[in-house]
């Protein structure tokens, strides 16, 4: 309950501008942070883009908060953004509390997205920190009598520096009430921006950022009282489980309730084509989903299967196509990039190469089933949800249940590891389909088999490239194209119920997109033409093979095509693959940062294969790979062993050269770094989603498998080029790119075999080895 | 028919009310007795999200029975050590900053705890063979080891 004391009592500092309203942060945010806070917001002003109340305040002890438009998905940001707000509002790091993605606690950040969580919203917070800091100096101007010019703040102090007595903490300037200044802003979401009045600090005075900083949640996950979405209970809340049919787009027909009478307590619920059921305890759900006997309507999905899906790919006649588009590169584009003309390049090559290459569909396969619960009542909801983009999940419940957007709140909490648009949206759009239909709160948690066969997948990508060279083996004409299935067929935010399984299957109509992006990669050849065309979704409707986002979505299967061909055009000429690459790359950062990871690697200059090993069994090489995003710059070398006798692929070492600008926490870099090293490796070595005709067949972690111990690289090593003064770039997805082409151009060295196709799995490997 | 049982979890004695001897103790730990900890990852006993001690032995808890454990010493994340009184491997992760989402952790550290009990100085080796059926979604296995290294080399 908020105190009496503190709910009216309304100061004007008229001297500064600033109109600051009375409002207890602290019973708001305890009650935030305790259950998302169901309504205790009455009293703060308005949560919008244009005011600093939105951003910052500051509570009556002086701890300071910072609302964060943005969410964590398991990189452990909330450290670094403390840092940012601690660095220019001028406290120690520990007297920052960061609110993350509540929909109606924090402004719109776009959620987490493209690893833009400091690019786009560190300068957001950071501003509105210096801005905050800049108003206390003037009131404490006015109420010390000292002017502005003999001021400063350090630890939550403004103090004279004529006088030292003159002083006056932030906690009595404004504690717990709000800065009510105007912010002036651009753009929405995630293309937010603000520019405010204060100056922000230069490199050289940093205190805060850059330094190493351990992560806030580590010791509520590691002592297991952390709350995730998954153990978030209501009072009178239901357990429920969702029915999915074994063969894709068939819908129910009959259900036979009397198959779970005997379970206490279960209940089924059938919306349209949406089929659930709930019980009290959880147990009862699950036996439930387990026993119903269901009926389904005819369905024949006519798959290809997972074995003939690049040959229907190939076939396929593009839905869409990038559009023209001149430019050389930079940021990963939706539309190609033209330079020259390819024709003429071609028309003088000596030599002309091409290769086709393979990236197969896969599962998120996030390490928990999602889980989402759901309060509908009174003409409006509120959700618990991990999903990465809480604002888009409070707009597409909205749309799904008919109810006004302002009357849906979505409150992010931690939850599994989640790698863009996984399925926790559609778990909680089936709890609020499910909520509002009982009119009690719902909880929803998949089953493992849903997890992997249903969650929207990461496109199939075949990519073909061709090259010309002149005799003097120079690239002077390059052609690019990614064919594959869309990266929003699925869309990326489910901001509309047409984006959920409880919307397809309740009627909503079809919202699938067809657009892929292609990497910024910025070689410059004389004649080049990079694009892509999309193909056609394996089903429209409520699609066990939706695809949209997968981390690193431009980057993945892409470049493994494009950093392979490269290695293969090193190679016919028997250049070495770094030096070659260094020809065509023009900036200096793209240099240090490939030069940094060959000087760490050891990499002597030479050219593949490596040629030495005679006929043993067991074969080492070593592969690089290069890619350029967002101006995070990533050079990557992988060192394998192949053993020729089973296929089977060690990772002795990996070397990642990392430069994503001013680095804010270089703990957290290294750790989010050395874990993508670990997961793009599996999901090179391991990962492809099995279909046949009628439905995907890996449900589980042996029909799906991922990585494990005895196969992550034994080494990684970590070489971070900080860039003072340089924007932040990202590193949430950055390095998973170069991953697959580093491995087997690697691969490539030891063995003098090219593997064209993801999975590198023992079986493949083996087989091409035995072709070659 | 619903029947009354007593698990000994984390030094407590808790009364449950069961209508299913069958249902897995995971359910019982985390929907009777509102743990947070173990976690739901697969219910097939594939990854470890699960896992608890049983008298001091990491058990999935996915796929054991309730009833089977009455009379059992069950020991989760949360009672091998807490912030004021820390597990050395719970110590040891919190230095390593191990995780990312830490959905996986329950398998992890009392795995990792099962072995250093069993072997309190393990090799290289033998930690990633104690750890060569867990899963981690994130990629934190390296770090895990050098946990294990870090809480081995503690008094």
């Amino acid at each position: 309950m908020l105190k009496a004391n503190t709910l009216d009592r309304r100061t004007f500092l008229s001297a500064t501008g600033a109109l600051v309203v009375a409002i207890a942060t602290r019973a708001e945010f305890a009650k935030a942070a305790s259950v998302g806070g169901t309504n205790g917001l009455a009293k703060r002003p308005p949560v919008t883009p244009g005011t600093l109340s939105s951003y910052i305040s500051i509570e009556p002890d002086g701890m300071v908060v910072a609302y964060y438009g943005k969410v964590d998905g398991g990189q452990g940001l909330e450290s670094a953004i403390a840092q940012l707000v601690a660095e220019e509002i001028n406290v120690p790091w520990e007297r920052v509390r960061i609110v993350m993605g509540d929909s109606a606690l924090t402004v719109n950040m776009g959620g987490a997205t493209a690893g833009n969580a400091i690019r786009q919203a560190g300068p957001i917070m950071r501003q509105t920190a210096a801005e905050a800091r800049r108003l206390l100096i003037e009131m404490a101007s006015k109420v010390l009598n000292v002017p502005t010019s003999d001021l400063v703040a350090t630890d939550g102090v403004v103090h004279s520096l004529a006088d030292p007595s003159k002083r006056i903490t932030y906690a009595q300037l404004i504690g717990g009430r709000h800065f009510d200044a105007a912010v002036p802003f651009t753009g929405k979401a995630q293309s937010l921006a603000v520019k405010v009045q204060a100056p922000l600090k230069q490199p050289s005075e940093f205190k805060v950022i850059g330094k190493p900083m351990p992560r806030r949640d580590m010791p509520g996950k590691v002592f297991g009282t952390l709350q995730q979405v998954s153990d978030f209970r209501l009072p009178n809340m239901l357990h429920a489980r969702t029915i999915r049919p074994t063969t894709a787009g068939a819908v129910p027909v009959t259900v036979d309730e009397s198959s779970i009478a005997d379970i206490p307590g279960a209940k089924v619920v059938r919306i349209k084509d949406f089929l659930a059921v709930v019980a009290e305890k959880e147990w009862n759900a699950v036996k439930a989903a387990k026993a119903l006997k269901v009926t389904w309507s005819p369905s024949k999905p006519n798959f290809p299967t997972h074995e003939k899906l690049y040959d229907h790919m190939r076939k396929a006649t593009p839905l869409a196509r990038s559009p023209e588009r001149g430019g050389g590169g930079g940021e990963e584009a939706a539309g190609g990039h033209a330079t020259g003309s390819l024709e003429e390049g071609f028309k003088q090559a000596a030599r002309i190469m091409q290769a086709e290459y393979q990236y197969p569909m896969q599962s998120h396969a996030s390490m928990g089933p999602a889980c989402g619960v759901a309060d509908v009542r009174d003409g409006g909801a509120t959700v618990w949800t991990s999903t990465q983009k809480p604002y888009d999940c409070a707009a597409g419940i909205a749309d799904l249940l008919e109810l006004p957007p302002e009357k849906v709140r979505a409150v992010w909490m931690f939850g599994t590891g989640s790698y863009a648009r996984n399925d926790q949206g559609d778990a909680v759009a089936d709890a609020a389909l499910l909520s509002e239909h009982l009119g009690r709160p719902v909880r929803v948690q998949y089953m493992r088999h849903e997890g992997l066969a249903w969650d929207p997948k990461g496109p199939a990508i075949i990519t073909l490239s061709r090259a010309g060279l002149d005799a003097s083996g120079k690239i002077i004409a390059y052609e690019h194209v990614s064919k594959g299935f869309s990266n929003n067929d699925c869309s990326t935010r489910e901001a509309r119920a047409s984006d959920t399984l409880a919307g397809m299957l309740t009627g909503a109509p079809i919202n699938s997109q067809s657009a892929l992006g292609i990497p910024g990669n910025n070689y410059i050849f004389d004649n080049m033409n990079v694009r892509w065309e999309v193909v056609a979704p394996l089903m429209d409707r409520a699609s066990p093979l939706r695809t949209t986002h997968l981390r690193d979505p431009f980057g993945v299967p892409h470049l493994f095509g494009m950093e392979s061909f490269l290695d293969e055009i090193a190679v016919a000429t028997q250049s070495d693959p770094i030096e070659l690459r260094m020809r065509y790359l023009k900036s200096e950062r793209e240099h240090d940062v490939i030069r940094a990871a060959a000087k760490q690697f050891g990499w002597d200059t030479r050219s593949s294969p490596r040629n030495t090993q005679g006929s043993a069994n067991i074969v080492m090489g070593r592969g690089f790979a290069y890619r350029q995003m967002h101006d995070t710059f990533v050079a990557t070398i992988a060192e394998v062993k192949v053993h020729r006798d089973t296929g089977m692929i060690e990772i002795e070492r990996m070397v990642c050269a990392h430069d994503c600008g001013q680095i804010v926490n270089p703990e957290t870099i290294k750790h989010v770094i050395d874990r993508q090293m670990v997961w793009q490796t599996g999901r090179t070595l391991f990962e492809e989603v099995r279909f046949d005709e009628n439905m995907v067949t890996s449900v589980d972690w042996l029909t799906y498998p991922v990585i494990k111990m005895p196969s992550v690289p034994k080494v990684i090593d970590i070489v971070l080029l900080d860039r003072p003064g340089i924007a932040f770039s990202g590193a949430a997805e950055h390095a998973c790119g170069p991953i697959p082409a580093a491995i087997g151009n690697a691969v490539f060295d030891a063995t003098g075999v090219r593997l064209r196709r993801v999975p590198f799995t023992p079986e493949r490997v083996k087989a091409a080895l035995s072709k070659a | 028919m619903a029947e009354n049982l007593t698990l000994n979890v984390d030094g407590k004695p808790h009364t449950i009310t069961i209508d299913d001897p069958k249902m897995p103790l995971l359910y019982a730990l985390r929907d009777e007795l509102g743990f947070h900890n173990p976690r739901f990852g697969c219910g097939l006993g594939q990854c470890g999200a699960c896992t608890v001690h049983i008298d001091g032995q990491a058990v999935r808890s996915c796929v054991t029975p309730v009833s089977a454990v009455a009379k059992r010493k069950i020991t989760t994340l949360a009672g091998l050590g807490t912030q004021e009184k820390p597990h050395k491997l719970q110590t040891a992760w919190i230095e390593e900053q191990v995780n990312q989402c830490a959905y996986c952790i329950n398998g992890w550290i009392m795995t990792g705890a099962e072995l250093l009990a069993r072997n309190p100085h393990p090799t290289d080796a033998e930690i990633r063979e104690a750890f060569a059926d867990l899963i981690c979604r994130c990629g934190t296995h390296n770090a895990a080891v050098k946990a294990v290294k870090r809480a081995a080399g503690m008094a």
